[in-house]
């Protein structure tokens, strides 16, 4: 391979495009989509469901369904993924990038033991021998903090709980010490005080080794603590990118600022919490003009016609709005924000 | 606020499991450890705790959905413990339930009409067809799905849709007291403020007394009047929100707290990490004296002697630690 430029970006998504054909007619699933993540970069991807989020990166590994057409570049060290045989694809999945699901049961195989799912990692990618590779396995899970390793390593699936079970997948995950991890809510399925844990796991992997993280998610709240960056999708395309301090302070798009809205907080007393009115657009027809236009309580006439595009909104940030910094959370309009704010 | 509308006293359920061989003893699981508390009419109590901890049983022992083994359910002063079978079915139009996952917890080939209808055919029989759709599309409404659906299916719901039929189909007969079983964890976020509000309206509006069962406390603490935490299926704190939230007497309500996401980037790196390392142990086998001592980090040798009374640690306020004292005085004790 050739040298890595420090400077380039690890993973480079461009133009990049899912439709599904289904009966009903062709699903835009994910729309033109520009996402870079650097070398040992946190980047969480929000999103409700259908938003196109999981999509994303399932396509990036090649897990896509049947029915599914990719269409621009996914750049991985400069190699377009989207390009790759099945086989050539099996050398970068697993080994220099790996994937962490919801559900770890489905990752795991029920009917293996711990040693072989994690040996087996090992001996296919790196071609190590079964003892070295059991050595290696067991070191790993004495690091995602599995207690009496020595122990667990030779049970099944299912005599593990839910939090022990999505270790040994980041373990797995993490074996042949990929460059990026994709996890895809990889926290919904547990417990707070689990998904706090699995949460540290993931922040000391990150700035220990060195590893890129793509957190997938619909909850804004879990990534305050974790993220340097945060890109936000709604219907298949990214309408706001920032750094994660900058969007939580001041969302330049309505929907991120309704989603923040939207968030109980465990710290505060809140009478109510402010949910955001209708549903998530139809792909197979989605609106004319901002997708979230028939949802956002500052939409104008523009936003029903045109679609705007992502556009720098400030250095560094990223927004798919005509109106950026509209809403102010104080439910006012357009005019009387910019005149109190002294825009 | 209005008196005593519901009494639990001692209640305790306790499922037999079989033993790991055909001739090994018959095991007990304590899901419901000797548990009591009162509510008052129009209040909310939320019930936390990890997955395992019982707090699912609790909801469905206090119905009667699952037999309590010991222990008293008092209703508006009648012991529902002690109903014959028929009995039980009338108190049951004043009680009702609501579910986690609500497409699962809807029969796939009934319409909404149906669904929404089947409780009141039991709890008021004598209602003519019509009446039924009558009382059936007021409810839709009240919940926010629009009467025209009346014939469709599940399948073709959202989730957060098919969640708001399960609550019109649990506020149907016009209970007093819902039981609502982690309501929203299977939704969306922004799809999860939608059903708690709704929640809070209808409570509003119909004066519901409800039991909020979640292992999400953002959640729990946006819909409580009380907060009772539970642990091993034995209650380590209960008491008022703002004081439980604020000034916790346990040490496992402060680790439940810290784990809890913040969405505030500069509040939530500067957290403590924490403390709480580890599962629940398993409730085939709990921990001597104080079920928590195996995971807390202020355990002492003592705590493994009895199991900590619940000690008065402020109005209406009790907590199960001897060192309760201690965990209210030390702000860094886990955070």
């Amino acid at each position: 391979m050739a040298s890595v430029n420090m400077n380039q970006p690890l993973l480079a998504l461009a133009g990049y495009t899912i439709r599904f054909t289904t009966p009903d007619g062709a699903v835009q699933a994910v729309n033109g989509l520009d996402l870079t993540v650097a070398p040992g970069e946190t980047v969480a991807v929000v999103g409700e469901s259908g938003s196109g989020k999981s999509q994303t990166f399932n396509g990036v590994f090649g897990l896509l369904a049947g029915n599914a057409e990719t269409s621009g570049e996914a750049l991985f060290e400069g190699r377009d993924l989207l390009k790759l045989s099945p086989k050539e694809l099996d050398t970068v999945r697993g080994a220099d990038m790996a994937m962490v699901f919801q559900d770890p049961m489905t990752a795991l195989n029920p009917a293996m033991k711990i040693r072989h799912q994690l040996s087996e990692t090992l001996k296919v990618h790196k071609g190590l021998k079964r003892r070295e590779a059991e050595a290696q396995a067991l070191a790993m899970l004495k690091k995602v903090g599995i207690p009496e390793a020595e122990r667990r390593i030779g049970q099944y699936p299912h005599e593990l709980s839910g939090g022990m079970r999505q270790r040994v997948v980041i373990a797995m995950a993490l074996l042949c010490r990929p460059k990026l991890i994709v996890a895809d809510e990889p926290t919904t399925a547990l417990d707070v005080t689990i998904q706090a844990q699995i949460l540290d796991l993931f922040r000391d992997l990150t700035t220990d080794a060195g590893t890129a993280l793509v957190l997938i998610t619909h909850d804004l709240g879990v990534v305050a603590g974790i993220a340097d960056k945060v890109v936000v999708m709604y219907a298949g395309r990214i309408v706001e990118e920032a750094g994660v301090d900058a969007l939580f302070a001041r969302p330049a798009m309505p929907y991120t600022a309704a989603l923040i809205r939207s968030i109980p907080r465990v710290d505060r007393d809140v009478e109510a919490v402010e949910p955001i009115g209708g549903r998530p657009p139809d792909l197979i027809h989605p609106p004319q003009g901002c997708p979230f236009h028939p949802r956002c309580r500052f939409a104008e006439d523009k936003c029903r016609a045109e679609r705007p595009p992502l556009a720098e909104v400030e250095p560094g940030r990223r927004a798919a709005c005509w109106f950026p910094f509209i809403d102010d959370g104080a439910g006012t309009r357009r005019g009387e924000t910019m005149e109190t704010a002294g825009v | 606020m209005s008196e005593t509308l519901l009494s639990v006293e001692h209640l305790s359920t306790v499922f037999s499991l079989r033993g790991r061989s055909m001739f090994a003893p018959n095991v007990e699981l304590k899901a419901v450890s000797d548990v009591s508390f009162s509510l008052n009419g129009g209040e909310t109590l939320g019930i936390v705790g990890e997955s395992g901890c019982g707090k699912s049983t609790l909801g469905r022992s206090i119905l009667r959905l699952i037999e309590p083994t010991a222990g008293r359910v008092v209703w508006q002063g009648r012991s529902l413990t002690d109903l014959s079978a028929g009995e039980m079915r009338k108190a049951r139009r004043d009680l009702s339930i609501i579910f986690q996952d609500p497409v699962a917890s809807l029969d796939p080939r009934m319409n909404v009409g149906q669904i929404i209808a089947e409780p009141l055919k039991v709890a008021e029989p004598s209602l003519t067809r019509k009446e039924r759709r009558g009382r059936v599309e007021k409810v839709m409404e009240e919940v926010g799905l629009a009467p025209e659906m009346i014939n469709r299916y599940p399948h073709e719901f959202s989730g957060g849709q098919a969640q708001r039929i399960g609550i019109a189909r649990a506020i149907v007969t016009e209970p007093k007291l819902i039981v609502c079983d982690e309501p929203v964890s299977a939704l969306d976020v922004s799809i999860q403020a939608q059903i708690v509000n709704l929640l809070k309206a209808l409570k509003e509006r119909m004066g519901l007394t409800l039991i909020f069962i979640s292992h999400d406390l953002s959640v729990v603490r946006l819909v409580s009047d009380r907060i009772l935490v539970l642990y091993l299926g034995r209650v380590v704190e209960i008491g008022p929100r703002r004081e439980v939230f604020a000034n916790p007497g346990h040490p496992y309500t402060k680790a439940l707290l810290s784990a809890a996401p913040i969405p505030d980037p500069a509040v939530a790196r500067a957290r403590g990490r924490t403390v709480l390392k580890g599962d629940p142990p398993s409730p085939i086998n709990p921990p001597s004296g104080c079920a928590f001592r195996t995971r807390c980090p202020i355990a002492r040798d003592v705590c493994a002697e009895v199991p900590p009374p619940l000690a008065e640690v402020g109005a209406d306020h009790r907590a199960a630690c001897l060192f309760w004292e201690e965990v209210r005085a030390d702000p860094a004790v886990v955070d």
